[in-house]
């Protein structure tokens, strides 16, 4: 097979940051082609790269793509070329609908009056071809994570894809959502199309992939080839530079005394007051325990930790919260904080971080009377806790003057993370706590809960990743449709019994 | 290029803003110096800036605070209108001595803030929605007030709020001896002693910054620049404060607006309630789910708004010497300008209070030394606008080119 895109040695910085170094990659034609790497390590940065985001002339090196020397000035030199990205943060107006998303900038139009019979009935072709059943006027707002992506797919393969590029697709879907989405990507693979996939996912990676490219600290570290057939272990290996025999520490499980209980918790949707989101769930969490919630996606577990936590979801909620017993107000989100709650957010751009400020910045954010006296902010103190927890979390930055912003996305969730656990939470409600988040990354990530566990605090853990839950709850509770319908042990749960709950309700 | 050039290149064009708008300025003020044949820094005039730009930077430092806080303020000109009329209406009509009227019209200002506030921040009404409808009723009202016509004059201790000036504490002699030996008329030493004391003040706090950064290990600006910077800040106050000794010394609004600039850039750079606000402004989800009371913090912006609309009103008004139905027109447009070209963003989230001041300052010089020059105010207009967009130009051009 010739190769189809040869980036030469590409080097790439930022002010105070290396993030590419001398980074070469070679992706032959027709294949699908890995590249795995820590959080930061430079993956998003190589592509963005690629695709003229960063243009010709503001990096080192060289790209080859169809056998000439390329030199994108922008997305739109690529895509003329047939590359076309997927970002990690997808890129759709919720409020159109799915046939304009489609066409947004590459309109079928007749002197500027757009034919939406034309483009309406292309679009109902290209989501044939991905799958989707849904009608081209659907708004994007109306579908589940899992259908927009697909929707980016659609849009891809309406510019005549050649080297279509999926950053991290498939961290925000559940299994059987992201199943269909790399199958598709071996369907396009039989047509033709090569493709580019970064993942955490490493079990995604070796189901897909022809060839992985593993990237470490800006330095493409090796290059392995899958179809002779590639083990996790091994390409993690490379990742992290070490072996990593458990992917989750041991604890020490111990149950102690009650801790937070919810009962009777209902909720309704803030604009549709008709619908009931959240339907008289009681819950409990005793000193030490981690405590799971499986779901799919939209049966409202995200709905359920915000309505409790300062009452941020829904409208006419009721229901009683206990700590230690006693019933606590938590109304408002300062009251819930100070009763010990802390939720960490599963979207954190828009829900969890000022993306313009800085991680010291962000991380004091919720607990700003730990780092002033008289309302005046001491930047000592606040640069030390920064520090600390930058320290404990292996957050990957310069400084933690750094904006939030220019953070790769795993060290974005580490922040979201900091500023929580800065709180001192007696119970911390992590919602998808390790999306995007690397092997090693959500090692750490582990250790801290077990760590939390040990000193007696509460976790509730809101999980796509099912071995994630299995891996670390002593409880899961099941959630379907706003109401849940099961509760596992530790020792009774397995991938097959959540679903049938699920399934069987 | 040497290392050394090659750290301060990089480091301007990180820190463009920042600089450029103190280049700006200097630049500005160069220009009309030499186009006015040194009137503009003649110290009579030099006096007059001052007086004449105080009400804008005053209001300036309460709409930073609102737009940083995500939201805008249309009605700032016709508050500080009404808020005069009533300030004229009670002490020359009604006989209300100045120092009860003060307060109250300081508390009126604020509870027209608050009411504007109230929408905004609870009810969720855009603000410039709000403020819109405070512009069109805050007029109508100071129209209503003053029956159309003018109403003056003030009884003097009113008119000091603006036209008067900090009287000498050293020996008279001390005086008289350096107004001889500069060739001046008079020279009021206090206040060239105070603009020592500033210049003082500004080496110590950057010298004490610098030293923190560099503790933190944070790149900081190469040593020429910051002395570079260091020289010219200091030197400017110093040679802004002798020129004012020789005429009548520290006019009390200066004074006044003085305190208020640093009580205002340590609130914003120091204080717990200031981080809440660029949180607010950065992203109001994140920030209400950090535990932060957003609607409060918002209505409070307004209240603090209104205040400071209320005592712009009132020196405008000083100065003046009489209320008319027409102060305060158009006025929030030059504050919101000066914002602006001091650097914050239409979204909310960033700015500096020193940038806003720097802001006005800018547009205030333009006005002054257009004027000097006798341009009309047809002209005066366009260039104002384009200086704006020029300013912002610059802001976004940067910010593509670093990304
Ligand atoms: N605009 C920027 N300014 C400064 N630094 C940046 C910028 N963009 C990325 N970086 C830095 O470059 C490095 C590589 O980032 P990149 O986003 O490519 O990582 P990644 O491999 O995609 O990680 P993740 O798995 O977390 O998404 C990181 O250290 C990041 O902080
Ligand atoms: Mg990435």
């Amino acid at each position: 097979m010739t190769a189809l895109l040869e980036m030469r040695s590409i080097t790439k910085e930022f002010p105070g940051v290396k993030a590419l170094d001398k980074v070469s990659l070679t992706v032959a034609e027709g294949e699908i082609h890995a590249i795995c790497g820590e959080n930061g390590a430079g993956k998003s940065t190589l592509m963005k790269v690629l695709s003229g985001v960063y243009p010709a002339g503001t990096y080192d090196g060289e790209i080859h793509y169809d056998g000439a020397l390329a030199e994108f000035r922008g997305i739109r030199d690529s895509e003329d070329r047939g590359i076309i990205i997927i970002h990690q943060e997808l890129a759709l107006v919720p409020q159109l609908s799915i046939a304009e998303n489609i066409f947004l900038g590459n309109e079928t139009a007749n002197g500027g009056v757009i034919n939406w019979h034309e483009a309406n009935r292309r679009t109902e072709e290209l989501l044939r071809k991905v799958g989707l059943k849904e009608s081209p006027t659907t708004l994007i707002d109306s579908l589940g994570v899992g259908k927009q992506q697909l929707v980016e797919i659609a849009k891809a393969l309406s510019k005549d894809v050649r080297l279509l590029i999926l950053d991290e697709p498939t961290a925000a879907l559940q299994e059987n959502d992201s199943q269909k989405l790399l199958d598709l990507m071996l369907e396009l693979k039989s047509q033709g199309v090569t493709s580019i996939i970064i993942s955490h996912k490493l079990g995604e990676v070796r189901y897909v992939s022809d060839t992985v490219t593993v990237i470490r600290d800006g330095m493409s570290v090796s290059t392995l080839d899958a179809k002779a057939g590639l083990s996790e272990d091994d390409i993690v290996r490379d990742m992290v530079g070490r072996d990593m025999s458990d992917r989750y520490p041991e604890r020490e499980r111990k149950a102690g005394d009650m801790l937070l209980e919810i009962e009777d918790w209902n909720a309704w949707h803030p604009e549709h007051a008709e619908r009931q989101i959240i339907k008289n769930i009681s819950m409990n969490v005793r000193a030490g325990e981690v405590v799971g919630i499986a779901g799919l996606m939209g049966s409202g577990r995200t709905e359920l930790a915000m309505s409790v936590f300062g009452k941020s979801y829904g409208r006419n909620i009721d229901g009683t919260v206990k700590l230690h017993g006693t019933p606590v107000d938590v109304s408002n989100v300062p009251r819930a904080i100070e009763a010990g709650l802390a939720y960490v957010t599963e979207d954190r751009k828009h829900l969890g971080l000022v993306l313009d400020e800085t991680i010291r910045f962000n991380t004091t954010l919720a607990k700003l009377d730990n780092v002033s006296r008289n309302g005046v902010l001491d930047s000592h103190a606040e640069t030390q806790v920064a520090e600390k927890y930058r320290e404990a979390l292996r957050t990957r930055t310069p400084s933690v003057f750094q904006k939030v912003g220019n953070l790769s996305g795993g060290n974005q969730q580490k922040v979201v993370l900091a500023k929580w656990l800065n709180t001192a939470p007696e119970v911390l409600i992590l919602d998808e706590p390790t999306r995007g988040i690397d092997v090693g990354a959500k090692y750490e990530i582990y250790a801290i809960i077990n760590e939390l566990s040990a000193e007696g605090k509460g976790v509730v853990m809101i999980s796509s990743e099912m071995p994630e839950l299995l891996g670390m709850c002593d409880r899961i509770y099941v959630m379907n449709e706003g109401a849940f319908v099961g509760e596992l042990s530790a020792e009774e749960a397995s991938q097959e019994r959540i679903m049938s709950l699920i399934v069987n309700e | 290029m040497t290392n050394s050039q090659k750290g301060i290149k990089a480091h301007l064009a990180g820190h463009m803003r920042d600089y450029g708008l103190l280049f700006a300025l200097i630049a500005i003020m160069a220009f009309f110096q030499i186009v006015t044949g040194g009137t503009l820094m003649r110290p009579v005039n030099i006096t007059n800036l001052f007086l004449q730009n105080s009400y804008i930077i005053i209001m300036a430092l309460g709409m930073l605070i609102v737009i940083v806080a995500g939201h805008i303020d249309l009605s700032v000109g016709s508050v500080m209108g009404f808020v005069g009329a009533l300030a004229a209406v009670l002490i020359v009509e009604m006989d209300m001595p100045v120092s009860v009227t003060v307060p109250i019209c300081l508390v009126v200002g604020g509870l027209i803030g608050a009411a504007q506030g109230y929408f905004v921040a609870f009810w969720r009404i855009p603000s410039f929605i709000v403020t819109l409808a405070g512009m069109l009723v805050f007029r109508g009202l100071s129209l209503w007030l003053l029956e159309g016509q003018s109403v003056g004059p003030f009884p003097r201790e009113f008119q000091i709020l603006s036209t008067g000036f900090v009287g000498d504490i050293f020996p008279a002699a001390w005086g008289t001896g350096l107004a001889q030996l500069f060739g001046a008329r008079n020279f009021n030493v206090l206040s060239f002693a105070l603009g020592l004391l500033g210049a003082a003040a500004v080496i110590q706090m950057g010298l004490k910054s610098r030293a923190r950064n560099a503790q933190y290990g944070i790149a900081d600006e190469p040593a020429g620049l910051f002395w570079g910077r260091i020289a010219i800040i200091s030197a400017a106050i110093v040679f802004l404060m002798f020129k004012l000794s020789t005429f009548r010394g520290l006019p009390n609004v200066v004074v006044t607006m003085g305190v208020l600039i640093m009580v205002y850039a340590f609130i914003t750079s120091r204080t717990v309630i200031g981080r809440r606000i660029y949180a607010l402004g950065g992203n109001e989800k994140a920030a209400k789910l950090s535990g932060i009371k957003t609607e409060r913090l918002t209505f409070l912006a307004f209240v603090n708004m209104g205040v400071l609309a209320a005592l712009a009103g009132m020196i405008f008004a000083a100065r003046l010497n009489t209320a008319t139905p027409k102060a305060g027109f158009a006025l929030e447009l030059d504050v919101i300008a000066a914002v602006f070209i001091g650097g914050a963003s239409m979204s909310g989230g960033s700015g500096k209070i020193i940038g806003a001041v720097v802001g006005a300052f800018i547009m205030g010089v333009m006005n002054n030394g257009m004027s000097i020059m006798g341009i009309g105010i047809d002209y005066q207009q366009v260039i104002k606008g384009l200086v704006l967009l020029a300013a912002v130009f610059f802001d976004v051009y940067n910010k593509n080119k670093q990304a």
